[in-house]
């Protein structure tokens, strides 16, 4: 998916420069998803699907409310659906998440890609695919701290959310929130969404939710797709979310500057190996050492006894 | 300035013995592997830095190298396992290896003289020999987790990290032990043949494997013992 242009561009996967991000407007725009407001109708899931002309397999019920079970190369954003019981009220409370990428400030999926330009960084912070320069290799899978990224079996190419890109770059804002039937989902700049969410928060924590808070995890740099949860001392009851999500430290090693060190050793060992050369010269074969395995064949056939007096190299 | 003035008589080389070193199928499966080898190398290569992803044209494009490479490393364990059955027995790590290691200095120098008769391989063809069978056993594993289109999920995505992290650095082990291996062979003169053709000169074994060129010349000996 992309509708902008390489002027918007900000980060490019397995691109030594920066791209020339002149257009930029300097907004950087988000999503806000308060949990505390959803009511798990699935309106978003269906308007992703719409909008971005995605059809999804008809599934199997397994006893969950979780439908499809997972994320898909279709399913781009899915509700996911967690009971938890409260120790401190002994309520069982429904909490349910709208699961999709978090469109990272520093993204694991973009730093893993080994592909130049199949993933983007726009300025106004979406995190964007670009399939036609995807190869699907799943490096991105293996970046993301949250576990979004799914390779087509069709067409070997990776999808996730798009945060509506195209629809964000003429102005309008992404399908699910504009389906969301009870405002859980807002969008727009990253501000806005931040004081949006501050409001949100101290009414929460007036109503008793005393660790309600916005998830914007600091360990990607913030996200531009954050979370109200009334809960935000412990997002993991939130089916998994990370506590304190960040790129693998084997990701940023198996990704890091040793990749240059490991070159250099390559470059290093052919290099060396020409000069040993230059400077032993060739190891060669010397007249003497044909005569003296000539000799050892010879005195072999004829069965002598005494060894003939080895020649000196 | 020293100036050695080195005469030489003009003899014919009537002395000129060849001794077999590999048979045909053995240079055959060599070069598969080493043919093999080079594609993984540049198709890796081509997905381990951006500056080198232009490599991918020669593989059909960034898709194409990431379908193939995986590919490129069944047939090379294969190829790899017969090389490794022919081979291993003769690369037993014996007490002149350890002279051979001590020496190293005289090894670089080319001046082997002085270094103890070696049997079939010395000790650094040895260690090229275990060390890649050892990588490429590591290369496979974790190249085969990290195999997406078949091997999707069979274990967690932090053990894949593991597995791409270690996958590219035991490549680059590997790289570097080819060139290693590559440039014994260009350095030593009359090796590739034994390769290309499947002989050496008398002169090279008794020059670096004396002691294979002894037992060879006591096995070709008419009616006599033959040992090993």
């Amino acid at each position: 998916m992309s509708s902008y242009q390489s002027l918007d561009i900000k980060r490019r996967s397995a691109t030594e420069f920066t791209p020339p991000a002149i257009r930029s407007t300097g907004l950087e725009v988000a999503k806000l998803i308060d949990v505390s407001k959803c009511i798990g109708c699935k309106a978003c899931q269906s308007a992703c699907l719409e909008w971005n002309n995605l059809k999804e397999d008809v599934g199997v019920n397994v006893g969950v409310y979780d439908n499809p079970h997972d994320l898909t190369p279709h399913s781009w954003t899915l509700m996911r659906f967690s009971e938890w019981d409260n120790p401190d009220t002994g309520n069982m409370e429904w909490l349910i998440r709208k699961d999709g990428c978090m469109h990272c400030e520093d993204p694991g999926c973009l730093k893993a890609c080994p592909a130049p330009g199949a993933i983007v960084q726009y300025t106004n912070g979406i995190v964007d695919f670009i399939s036609e320069n995807c190869i699907g290799c799943a490096y991105c899978v293996k970046g993301c701290p949250f576990n979004i990224p799914r390779i087509s079996a069709v067409d070997r190419k990776s999808y996730k959310c798009t945060l509506c890109s195209d629809r964000v770059a003429v102005g309008q804002g992404p399908a699910c929130a504009k389906a969301c039937p009870t405002a859980a989902i807002m969008f727009g700049s990253k501000t806005d969404m931040q004081e949006q969410a501050a409001r949100r928060v101290e009414d929460l924590k007036s109503r008793g939710y005393a660790n309600a808070g916005l998830y914007d995890p600091a360990g990607v740099g913030g996200t531009h797709v954050m979370y109200v949860l009334h809960h935000a001392d412990k997002p993991e009851i939130y089916h998994g979310l990370p506590n304190d999500p960040k790129i693998s430290p084997l990701v940023n090693a198996w990704k890091g500057g040793a990749k240059l060190l490991a070159l250099g050793a390559i470059a290093f060992a052919a290099v060396g190996a020409f000069f040993h050369h230059t400077v032993v010269g060739p190891n060669k074969v010397s007249p003497t050492d044909e005569e003296n395995a000539a000799d050892l064949v010879e005195e072999a056939e004829n069965g002598s006894p005494q060894p003939e007096p080895t020649r000196a190299g | 300035m020293a100036i050695d003035v080195e005469r030489t008589s003009v003899r014919p080389l009537v002395e000129h013995t060849v001794i077999d070193r590999y048979h045909a199928k053995a240079r055959v499966n060599h070069w598969v592997t080493a043919i093999t080898f080079t594609l993984l190398t540049l198709s890796g290569l081509a997905l381990f830095h951006p500056g080198l992803y232009w490599l991918t044209a020669f593989f059909g494009g960034g898709s194409g190298t990431r379908a193939i490479h995986p590919w490129f490393g069944v047939v090379l364990l294969m190829s790899f396992s017969l090389l490794f059955i022919q081979f291993w027995k003769h690369n037993f790590w014996n007490r002149d290896d350890t002279q051979w290691v001590k020496q190293i200095d005289d090894v670089v120098k080319g001046d082997e003289e002085h270094l103890p008769e070696l049997d079939k391989y010395n000790a650094g063809q040895k260690i090229v020999f275990w060390l890649m069978a050892l990588f490429i056993l590591i290369l496979f594993c974790t190249g085969l987790v990290i195999w997406d289109q078949y091997f999707h999920g069979i274990v967690t995505i932090e053990t894949n990290r593991l597995a791409a992290l270690v996958h590219s650095a035991i490549a680059i082990c590997a790289i570097l032990l080819l060139i290693v291996h590559v440039y014994a062979g260009i350095w030593v003169k009359g090796s590739v043949r034994s390769m290309t053709q499947g002989n050496v000169t008398g002169g090279w074994a008794w020059r670096h494997h004396r002691k294979w060129l002894r037992r060879e010349v006591r096995g070709a000996e008419p009616g006599g013992s033959t040992e090993g």
